[in-house]
Formats: structure tokens, sequence, C-alpha cells
């Protein structure tokens, strides 16, 4: 343990660093100067963010000892086809991840 | 507001149950650690970025400069930088709320923001005001939760936190379906690969953001047109439910 002091005093580091990452593009390009090329990037990031994010929250899986993934395979294929069905956002998410649960807790445990 | 929460609310019940859930798992690693409900609760107003509050539970130790943990802060959270490029002109003119609307921009409010439409009727900036409000309610009570109550919680739990991955996975199909052009999906999901091979499952983030926006300034010019095409071509972007 260290003195509550000193972790009051990490706690306003992380805060302020992580305030700052958020407002930086804010503070950059104040009103009307904003470049072409960042008004660009604004709208191509979103999907290529989304499709990094589905990799990133996967990344804990192994894909070479048991159970090879297929949990997270079998409850994002039911996510998309749910999804490709209905198109209501929350029968898609409430789906996949009951499907994810029900593989993990009773079929590949 | 009222309006604009109660429109809200159905867009954020994914946010809910991850939240709520990894919340919980936060709240329960501080209480183990120590550190009781007051420091979950002022990390959660404060900071509130969840990956980051999962890792500064290794700042808490004698011997770690300030330095060495904001440096770590900066290279965990960097890629809020590339979100708020999405958001500088929809945020303009928002007056008193634009502060909290940057401060709140975690992964999943920004995915939220990126696909969801206001009703009819509702105000459009109170809307998605609502939104990052109620995410912050959620991660804030889930900490309180687990700090409080969290080893009584009997109902086997696991997976659930697989919420998130299906909002992600959900907005990745709605914008693949509405966009005109899949190049910036394949782009980054190759990026992520690439990173996640390259240099990890912690590290992957950063390398793969950079390779990103290289990637899309280079495809610039065949780009940039088919995304300036309005949105509501053909499809209409789905239920906003």
């Amino acid at each position: 343990m260290i003195s509550p002091a000193r972790a009051l005093l990490i706690i306003a580091v992380i805060s302020t660093v992580t305030i700052l990452t958020r407002a930086l593009p804010f503070l950059f390009f104040r009103k009307g100067n904003v470049p072409g090329a960042v008004l660009y990037l604004g709208k191509a990031l979103p999907p290529a963010v989304m499709a990094m994010l589905v990799v990133y929250s996967l990344r804990g899986v192994s894909l070479l000892a048991y159970p090879y993934g297929l949990p997270e395979l079998i409850a994002v294929a039911v996510t998309v086809a749910l999804h490709l069905y209905k198109r209501n956002n929350l029968v898609s998410i409430l789906g996949g991840t009951a499907v994810y649960m029900l593989c993990v807790q009773l079929f590949f445990c | 507001m009222k309006k604009a929460i109660k429109a809200a609310f159905p867009v954020t019940v994914p946010v809910l149950l991850g939240y709520l859930f990894v919340g919980i798992a936060f709240g329960l690693l501080y209480q183990n650690a120590g550190y009781h409900i007051l420091w979950a609760l002022l990390m959660s107003l404060t900071v509130y970025a969840g990956s980051m509050q999962f890792v500064a539970i290794n700042f808490f130790a004698p011997g770690i400069g300030l330095l060495e943990v904001a440096l770590m802060t900066l290279l965990v959270n960097i890629r809020h930088v590339f979100y708020g490029l999405s958001f500088l002109k929809r945020f303009q003119g928002m007056g008193q709320k634009k502060p909290y609307m940057i401060f709140s921009l975690t992964d999943e409010t920004y995915s939220l923001l990126c696909s969801a439409k206001p009703p009819e009727g509702v105000d459009p900036d109170r809307f998605i005001f609502a939104i990052a409000l109620l995410n912050q309610c959620y991660w804030v009570a889930g900490s309180a939760l687990g700090s409080v109550a969290g080893s009584f919680i009997s109902f086997n739990t696991t997976g659930i936190d697989f919420a998130m991955t299906a909002l992600f996975v959900v907005i990745l199909v709605e914008q693949w379906l509405s966009c005109p052009t899949h190049l910036p999906a394949m782009i980054g999901a190759a990026c992520a690969l690439l990173g996640l091979f390259a240099f990890g499952a912690d590290n992957l983030v950063l390398p793969a953001m950079i390779f990103m926006v290289v990637l899309l300034m280079a495809f610039r010019r065949p780009l940039e047109p088919k995304l300036s095409l309005p949105e509501e071509s053909g499809q209409n972007g789905g239920e906003p439910l």
C-alpha cells in the first residue's frame, strides 16, 4: 500500500492524461480551421476503428488451445446472423451474449 | 431532458450490460487490493476509462514514478485522440454540454454516437448527451456494486462481458451495410490483426491505429468521394433501436 495522498496524486495524473487524450483534437483544431485531411479521417476512421475494436475485444482468445476460439466464433456468427435477420441492435447483442454465456458455461468448459 | 433520456435508454442497454459487469469486476479488484468503494468511485468519476482503470491497479505500489504513470496512461488511451476527430463538428455548438461530451468519449460511447440516430421529436444534442451520461452512470454504478456486493453475486455471470464484443460487431455490421465502401473496415481489421500478431495482445492498439491512419491517408484519393455520399443512399441505416 502507498499513502492516500500518493494514491490521490496518481489518480489525478491518470485523469488529467486521459482527459488530455480525449480533448486533444478539440484543442488542436479550433473553430473553422480543420484541415481537409482531418475531416476525411473523421469520416473514414469509424468503420476502421470498429473493426479494430472487435479484434481488440477478442485479443485474449487463444486459437491454439482448447476451445480454439470456438465460443467466440459461434457467438460472433450468431450476432451477425441475428443482426442481418432482424436489424435490431438489442436483439442481436442480447442473443449473441446469451449464446456466448451458454457456450462458456455449459458446452466448452 | 427526460424525453431524451427515455429515447437514449434503449440504445444504451448493451453498454449497460457491459459496463455494469466490467464495472463490478473493477470494483471487486480494487476492493481486494485494499481500496474501498470511495477509491473505486473516485476513479470511475474522474478517470472513466475502462481498460486504463484496470491497468492502473499496478500503479498503486511503491516505487512507481508519476512520469511512468503519465506515459503508461498516454499509451493506453492514445486511441482516444482519434475518436474526437469524428466529432469535431458534431460537438460544436453544444455549449455547456461540450466539455462533458469530450470527457466521456470512451470506446463504447464513441461506438454508440457513431451509429445512434435520435428519434423524431427528440433534441439531437440532448439525445447524445443522455447517451454519454447514462453510460457513465452504469460504469459508476457497476464500480460501486463491485466494491460493496461483489462477493454476494451468486448468478453465474461468466461470459456476460461478451456484450461489449457483440456491441462492436453489431455496429460494424451496421456500418458495413450503410457505408458505400468497405475498404476502411477491411483496413481496420487488417491493421488490428497485424498489430496483434506483430506486437501481441497487450500492445496492439497504438501500432494498429498508426498503420490505419497511414493506409487511410494512402487511399484518400479513391475513398474520399465515396465517403462524402449521403449516408442514407439505399438502406436507411436500420432501426435506431
